[in-house]
């Protein structure tokens, strides 16, 4: 044997286990090192990211005094900051809202080096209720189809050439880029989805009329809107849903479900009693991890329902539920991107940059927290 | 048709051979008693792959009858027929022949494959209560069926789990989870659960192979109980078990019916040569 000529025995009194390839050793630990370095790195980048972004945020969320909370930031709507001298050598900051008052209440000061900081001043409460709104018709939708596709696909749709390539096609789906997805939505949505209405517009790519009555279907879109953007949204986080929910339906065992069929249910009572109540849980939770990303998307609602600035809160010129759903709002996404990119910096847009990422971060992780929460709690209530 | 006629009650007795009743006379009284003629049946799961292949049997009411043969010999897929479980399984069907439950081909179109379920309960290898309560695990089958009434589900509820031996150890615990048992216990209350639907025929598919002796020894016993009033099918891969609880056996191999008769001729005087290397365990 060839072997035994390469290692003869050990002779008596030498230790068999001694270290031999040195090289080999070192080699080893230079591979673990390196693999560790890369680990180590992405730590890094996290805990910089984090860190920065919570030293510089929680001054401006926190306060020192009760109620220890920057309640204006939370409560109001974005405004332009004005920051001037006055000839004594004071110095004032001020939304542009007290800045009118102020000059209106002391017409004698004179006002030299005015600045104007847009979007800076006031608070975030406009973006806020925007998103909330945004992802609450992103998930509600989101849920509908991609619960629906996913029983179907699971459950009901033979397997074969044609099932696989709608499989593709979904996957694909989560290939495509945020960019597209807006312009899509703005296309479809805010273009071309149908609207009753009884005066169609011109736009209208055909309007078909409702009958006995005076309404008409028209294909004019709904506008740049929150429910296009709620929509775009949905569609966007559909191949997440829909894998997330499939997986969720795949881990029930076949064996409930042949149970139920074999003590003669039908098809959609073993799905509704033995399938969907233990499914639910993990769809839910899954759905929700991946809502969470989507909402801070900003590519997407950009053209179909956000707007840098607004006013009026949703509920303040709606009128009726339609109208509600037509408006377009804020968003935070789109308010960090205004505040970030789209105006001149300042040492003073500096707070409610990072006041804004902090509490955007902040909301989408303990979103996404509650959401892995939820799971394990399922996981541990439900065991087969 | 498609009604499934339960009017042959009384117990047709088969007259002993050399008596001077003829073959064929013989074979007609044994028709009669038949609950499920299984017609020269081939199976297949793939398009031109018959996994059974001219399955030709007649299974008799208030017997226990137990399907043998090694693995791949399709006894469960023969199993699965006769509730038309395998109609879960795309493209997979019968090629030739048909089966008969009392009286009707189950393969017929007008034949709706939820009341045939209804008649024709299953047990399955792996035990599989729904998780929920000992109560709604057995309450199931009749509230699918539209039963909401308290009083009903009740005595549905305990009739069933007295007749699977299971009444004493969990009346106290009916809203416990039902995958609190154990593993006996479970598999008890999926025969509970099957009862429940008052089917004629129960399937047993390899219903002790998840147990321990224990456990199965108890599952043995509650078998040859049920046959009073259910007719058993069980697949077995244990022999001892079909000596055990089964009135006739059937061996399979490799998709055939090599033989069929009473179990206690097939274990001690089979007539087929296969037959006998199986029992003694010369392959299989």
């Amino acid at each position: 044997m060839p072997n035994e000529a390469k290692n003869p025995p050990p002779e008596q009194g030498e230790n068999p286990f001694a270290a031999k390839a040195h090289s080999l050793k070192r080699r080893d630990k230079t591979v673990s090192i390196l693999l560790g370095v890369a680990t180590y790195f992405i730590l890094v980048c996290t805990a910089y990211i984090f860190l920065d972004i919570a030293l510089k945020g929680i001054p401006v969320v926190f306060q020192t005094e009760a109620p220890f909370v920057n309640v204006e930031f939370f409560t109001k709507s974005p405004e332009t900051l004005m920051t001037f001298e006055t000839e004594e050598g004071d110095f004032f900051k001020m939304n542009f809202s007290d800045y009118s008052q102020f000059k209106r209440d002391n017409p004698e000061v004179n006002i030299v080096d005015e600045h104007s900081h847009a979007y800076s001043g006031g608070g975030i409460f406009g973006p806020l209720v925007g998103t909330a709104l945004l992802t609450a018709i992103c998930i509600v939708v989101a849920l509908a189809v991609g619960l629906t596709t996913a029983i179907f696909l699971n459950e009901y749709a033979t397997k074969g050439r044609f099932m696989d390539t709608v499989r593709l096609a979904i996957m694909n789906l989560a290939g495509v880029p945020s960019i597209v997805f807006g312009l899509f939505g703005l296309g479809l949505f805010c273009m071309v989805a149908p609207v009753i209405t009884d005066t169609p517009m011109d736009r209208a790519l055909f309007t078909v009329p409702i009958i006995f009555t005076d309404n008409y279907l028209s294909f004019e879109g709904w506008g740049t809107c929150m429910l296009a953007g709620g929509f775009t949204l949905a569609v966007m986080i559909l191949p997440v849903v829909i894998t997330a929910c499939e997986e969720s339906l795949k881990a029930i065992p076949m064996g409930f479900r042949e149970a139920s069929l074999a003590l003669g249910a039908t098809k959609w009572q073993t799905i509704k009693k033995s399938v969907l109540p233990y499914a639910f849980p993990g769809m839910l939770t899954a759905s929700i991890l991946g809502i969470t990303r989507v909402a801070g998307e900003t590519a997407p609602i950009m053209f179909t329902a956000a707007l840098a600035h607004k006013d009026e809160l949703p509920w303040e010129s709606a009128g009726s539920i339609g109208g509600f759903f037509s408006q377009s709002v804020q968003a935070m996404p789109y308010h960090i991107y205004t505040v970030a990119a789209r105006i001149p910096q300042s040492e003073y847009t500096k707070p409610m940059q990072y006041g804004s990422v902090f509490v955007f971060m902040v909301v989408v992780m303990s979103f996404a927290a509650l959401s892995i929460f939820l799971r394990i709690r399922y996981r541990k209530k439900l065991k087969w | 048709m498609n009604t499934y006629m339960s009017d042959q009650k009384e117990q047709v007795t088969l007259p002993p051979r050399g008596d001077g009743t003829s073959d064929r006379e013989a074979h007609q009284v044994a028709a009669h008693r038949a609950v499920i003629e299984i017609d020269d049946v081939n199976f297949e799961y793939v398009s031109g792959v018959d996994v059974l292949r001219n399955i030709s049997m007649n299974i008799n009411k208030g017997e226990v009858t137990a399907f043998i043969g090694p693995s791949g010999c399709g006894k469960s897929t023969l199993l699965r027929c006769l509730n038309r479980m395998n109609d879960l399984i795309p493209k997979a069907g019968l090629t030739n022949g048909e089966i008969r439950i009392l009286g009707t081909d189950i393969y017929d179109p007008l034949v709706d494959v939820i009341e045939l379920r209804k008649h024709v309960g299953m047990v399955f290898q792996k035990y599989n209560p729904f998780p929920k309560s000992i109560y709604e695990n057995v309450a199931y089958g009749l509230r699918i069926q539209g039963v909401n009434r308290k009083s009903v589900l009740d005595e549905a509820v305990e009739n069933s789990l007295k007749l699977a031996g299971l009444w004493d150890e969990v009346k106290d615990r009916l809203d416990a989870s039902g995958l609190g048992l154990s593993g006996g216990q479970q598999q008890r209350l999926c025969i509970a659960r099957t009862i429940a639907v008052e089917p004629k025929i129960i399937l047993m598919d390899e219903p002790c192979s998840a147990l321990d002796p224990i456990s199965t020894a108890i599952i043995e016993d509650l078998i040859t109980q049920l046959k009073d009033e259910f007719t058993i099918v069980i697949v077995t891969h244990n022999m001892q078990q079909a000596t055990r609880v089964s009135d006739r056996t059937a061996y399979f191999y490799l998709g055939e019916l090599i033989e069929m008769d009473e179990t206690i001729k097939i274990f001690s005087n089979p007539s087929q040569k296969k037959t006998e290397e199986y029992i003694s365990g010369r392959f299989g």
